[in-house]
């Protein structure tokens, strides 16, 4: 992964630099040494790594504003970093960053049923947000796999998605407002507790953009009142067409299930061996989940059954019970972890039309076919997220980089086809050098225009998102 | 009025403008937001038509000065809609014309049901637009699931034309309801009214509209006619001391919601009309606020009381009595005593925005001054 050449004048600061650090920060949140810095050298995207210069780990947000101000006034690259989860490789140091970790940022400042809202520091967990408001009968809708250690923070910085997007939206479809940190150490409010913001939707442009354009330390997210129950119905098929088309009927029925999963024969048969879930023998396999009171349960599973039944499913499959449920769900919640027990993987992102997705998999399967290596398929089905699992060996030299090629043909697949190059993930280092796949120069060069406003100086995680060769200039300027 | 029937045709107009234009789209909100010192109009009236409509993938495109109606025809036919039920402002301001879809999105227009599937922004997924130097920019596609790259598509969104003309626009879609009713409870002060809908929205039982107004609280529930019955009795339950009756006639139901959703309470009146956009139970805070300063208010609650409508006499600031509520106000129709229509944004914000403008209009000529 080609990254920017270290700034040598940077570099040559360092000392000086963590001494003005240290005056801010107490000693243990300013992490210099070698063999401690190499916690944060890289994020979920692990090919990729990079010792940064520093770390910090601010508390306040205050902390975080004194920070940067630092960071500006003496020129230093800032990385910002929620939990280190990122599979694009969104929090990768450079050589000559600072590292601003939110993680000790974690606290619920409020929370406010009659408004249907809680306040939290970024460094929240995603879950112990639900965590928060469950006992109340409230949960936080966008739930991406990680949750269980993924920050708020990052969730705002990549737009995480999640299993059930499909009803709920994403993050920036429950982002109220946040407290945001400019690079010259500015503090800004933006939005709040009411629903629509004021002037621009600059909400909207900072929700997704990478930790690029400023480093949020608050934010206020919207809860809803926990659904009654919920339950999936399993639906196995011999082909991924008929899958496919079973999908498109039951959204054209008017059905909105709150998740509709899809996994092709590779990540059935890994996820039966590694977890026993009972799954058939099949080509390709759907969860369908409905929520709310049982009486509306039954009435939108029968309705998903009636149209399941049309296309001839070899196994269909209702939960009858808390445990039927939960081994439904099981086989699919293990898939990357089975596939990870059998072989190497890197996983894809991209989002196609739905109805094109029986194409794609079959076009998928070529490539893999000319490239030597296996993929499984598992994603959500109802809004055309796809995940392609790539299997390589890590230790077979040129592996890893045939994967590469391979993913980055996939993903155009998904482009020319009418969709994009990450649904969920984000672009980070990843898929930077793809965008002009997506955008023509006029395109990019909208979006480095944003950048130019929020952070003039491209001090804030400016190596990533965007081709290095579209943004040389201004790096360096 | 210059009215260009395609993208390049309308690229070429704006790399070579030498002065301010206002944009129209079917000029049904001119009156929104401050005055536009512009001599001459542009119209996206020649960019009509539907380019693609995917029931399967819940997914339309369609060209900025296509009709609202004709859209709506369009997903009418295929028994889906645009999830936010954008509020038409006819009645309310007097205008005439055919609201287009590039209008809506440009005032990020969103209704009653805001509550539930959120705003317009929220269901747009896409768009191109050409900037104030004539460049073509596209950002987002066609596919609910999008990040690659910054979001232009929310920012676009509610820009009031100050950034770019839209040309075409891409929105997830939702399925239309089989059923819709309306629970009323009847004779409850505002105070109490907003505590109703705070407890309807805060139950399991997927509120989709909540608004109070004349003494009458309103709460709206949709789906499938099994659910709808559940819910109807799971409601009733929540409040089981009040007078309620049910509206289940879908026509009624139409009627009920688009007359709240039109503030046409407010439509004959000659006050003028403020739009605040605050934290749901500070709505009768704020009445009070304005009672105590001698201000006799009339006000409309949607939102579960987070998007408040009042009809105020002319010539009164009302800014100047409720400056320390959260979120914002604007000046919709008639006089406010001089004060400027758009909320006013503090410094920082403002220079960001400025900023903003600055990279994509340098020459100031799109809807200039609008917003601010």
């Amino acid at each position: 992964m080609e990254m920017p050449t270290p700034n040598a004048n940077v570099l040559s600061k360092k000392a000086h630099i963590v001494k003005r650090l240290s005056k801010i920060l107490p000693a243990e949140s300013v992490i210099f040494e070698e063999h401690e810095t190499r916690a944060y050298e890289c994020d979920a995207l692990t090919a990729y790594r990079c010792l940064p210069m520093i770390a910090v780990l601010p508390e306040t947000t205050q902390q975080v504003s004194d920070v940067l101000r630092v960071c500006y006034e003496e020129g230093v690259p800032v990385v910002p970093r929620g939990s280190g989860t990122s599979l694009a490789g969104g929090a990768m140091p450079t050589a000559d960053c600072v590292i601003l970790g939110v993680a000790k940022l974690n606290n619920v400042l409020e929370t406010d049923y009659d408004n249907r809202l809680i306040r939290v520091q970024s460094g929240r967990t995603n879950l112990s947000v639900s965590g928060a408001v469950e006992e109340d009968g409230f949960f936080y809708a966008p739930d991406p796999s990680s949750q269980l250690a993924c920050a708020i923070a990052g969730n705002i910085g990549m737009n995480s998605g999640g299993a059930h997007c499909l009803k709920y939206g994403v993050t920036t479809n429950n982002l109220m407002g946040v407290t945001m940190v400019m690079m010259d150490g500015e503090i800004v409010e933006i939005g709040g507790s009411h629903l629509d913001s004021a002037g621009l939707d600059l909400l909207g442009v900072i929700c997704g953009s990478e930790g690029q354009l400023g480093v949020v330390t608050e934010a206020t997210l919207r809860i809803l009142s926990k659904p009654v129950g919920a339950r999936p119905v399993l639906i196995a098929f011999d082909k991924n067409e008929v899958a496919g088309a079973c999908v498109a009927d039951i959204i054209k029925a008017g059905v909105l299930p709150v998740a509709m999963e899809f996994m092709d024969r590779l990540c059935i048969e890994t996820s039966e061996n590694f977890a026993n879930a009972g799954y058939p023998n099949a080509e390709a396999l759907l969860i369908v989940e409905v929520e709310g009171s049982e009486l509306e349960i039954q009435e939108q599973l029968s309705k998903i059954i009636t149209i399941a039944e049309k296309h001839n499913p070899i196994e269909l499959r209702e939960s009858k019970s808390e445990e039927e449920s939960a081994k439904i769900w099981l086989g699919r919640k293990s898939a990357f972890g089975a596939i990870g027990q059998i072989s190497d993987y890197m996983c894809l992102d991209g989002t196609i039309p739905v109805s094109e997705l029986p194409y794609v998999l079959k076009r998928i399967g070529e490539i893999g076919n000319e490239y030597g290596l296996r993929v499984g398929n598992v994603f959500h089905a109802g809004d055309g997220n796809m995940h392609p699992l790539i299997l390589f060996d890590a230790n077979k030299p040129g592996d890893l980089e045939l994967c590469e090629k391979m993913g980055a043909e996939i993903l155009r697949l998904c482009v020319e086809v009418g969709g994009c190059l990450t649904g969920e993930h984000g672009v980070g280092v990843e898929k930077r050098d793809l965008m002009f796949n997506q955008y023509n120069e006029q395109d990019i060069e909208a979006q480095l225009n944003i950048k130019d406003v929020f952070d003039p100086k491209w001090l804030l995680n400016g190596a990533k998102v965007f081709p290095l060769v579209s943004t040389e200039d201004r790096r360096a300027a | 009025m210059i009215a260009p029937t395609t993208e390049a045709e309308l690229s070429d107009f704006l790399s070579e403008a030498s002065e301010p234009v206002r944009i129209v789209g079917g000029g049904t909100r001119q009156n929104l937001g401050n005055s536009v010192k512009a001599k001459k109009k542009l119209t996206t009236a020649g960019l009509t038509g539907i380019t693609l409509l995917e029931p399967a993938a819940l997914t339309l495109v369609v060209r900025s000065g296509t009709p609202l109606k004709e859209v709506q025809k369009a997903l009418n036919e295929v028994n889906q809609q645009l999830p936010f039920e954008p509020m038409d402002h006819c009645d309310l301001l007097g205008s005439t014309g055919e609201t287009t879809i590039g209008g809506v999105v440009a005032c990020n227009i969103s209704g009653s049901r805001r509550i539930q599937t959120g705003a317009c922004r929220d269901s747009l997924i896409g768009v191109r637009f050409v900037d104030g130097m004539g460049t073509i920019v596209k950002n987002g596609g066609r596919v609910m699931k999008n990040v690659t790259g910054y979001d232009l598509v929310k920012l676009m969104a509610g820009s009031y034309g100050t950034l770019g003309v839209m040309t075409e626009l891409s929105f997830k879609l939702l399925p239309k309801p089989e059923a819709t009713a309306s629970i009323k409870l009847h004779g409850l002060s505002d105070e109490d009214g907003i505590a109703a809908l705070c407890k309807a929205l805060g139950s399991p039982n997927d509120v989709n509209g909540a608004a109070h107004l004349n003494n009458e609280t309103l709460i709206r529930i949709e789906g499938f006619s099994g659910s709808v019955e559940f819910r109807i009795e799971a409601l009733k339950k929540l409040f089981p001391n009040f007078e309620i009756s049910v509206e289940t006639n879908s026509e009624k139901n139409k009627e009920i919601w688009n007359s709240i959703g039109n503030v046409s309470v407010f439509s004959k009146t000659t006050t003028s009309i403020w739009r605040l956009s605050v934290k749901p139970t500070s709505g009768p805070k704020i009445m009070d606020t304005l009672l105590k300063a001698g201000i006799k208010a009339d006000a409309q609650y949607d939102w579960g009381g987070g998007l408040v409508y009042l009809s105020v006499p002319e010539n009164i600031d009302i800014r100047n009595h409720l400056s320390n509520i959260q979120g914002h106000i604007t000046l919709v129709r008639g006089n406010g005593g001089g004060a400027d229509a758009m909320p006013v944004q503090n410094s920082l914000i403002k220079e960001i925005e400025e900023g903003l403008r600055k990279k994509f209009d340098p020459r100031k000529i799109l809807n200039s001054g609008i917003m601010a």
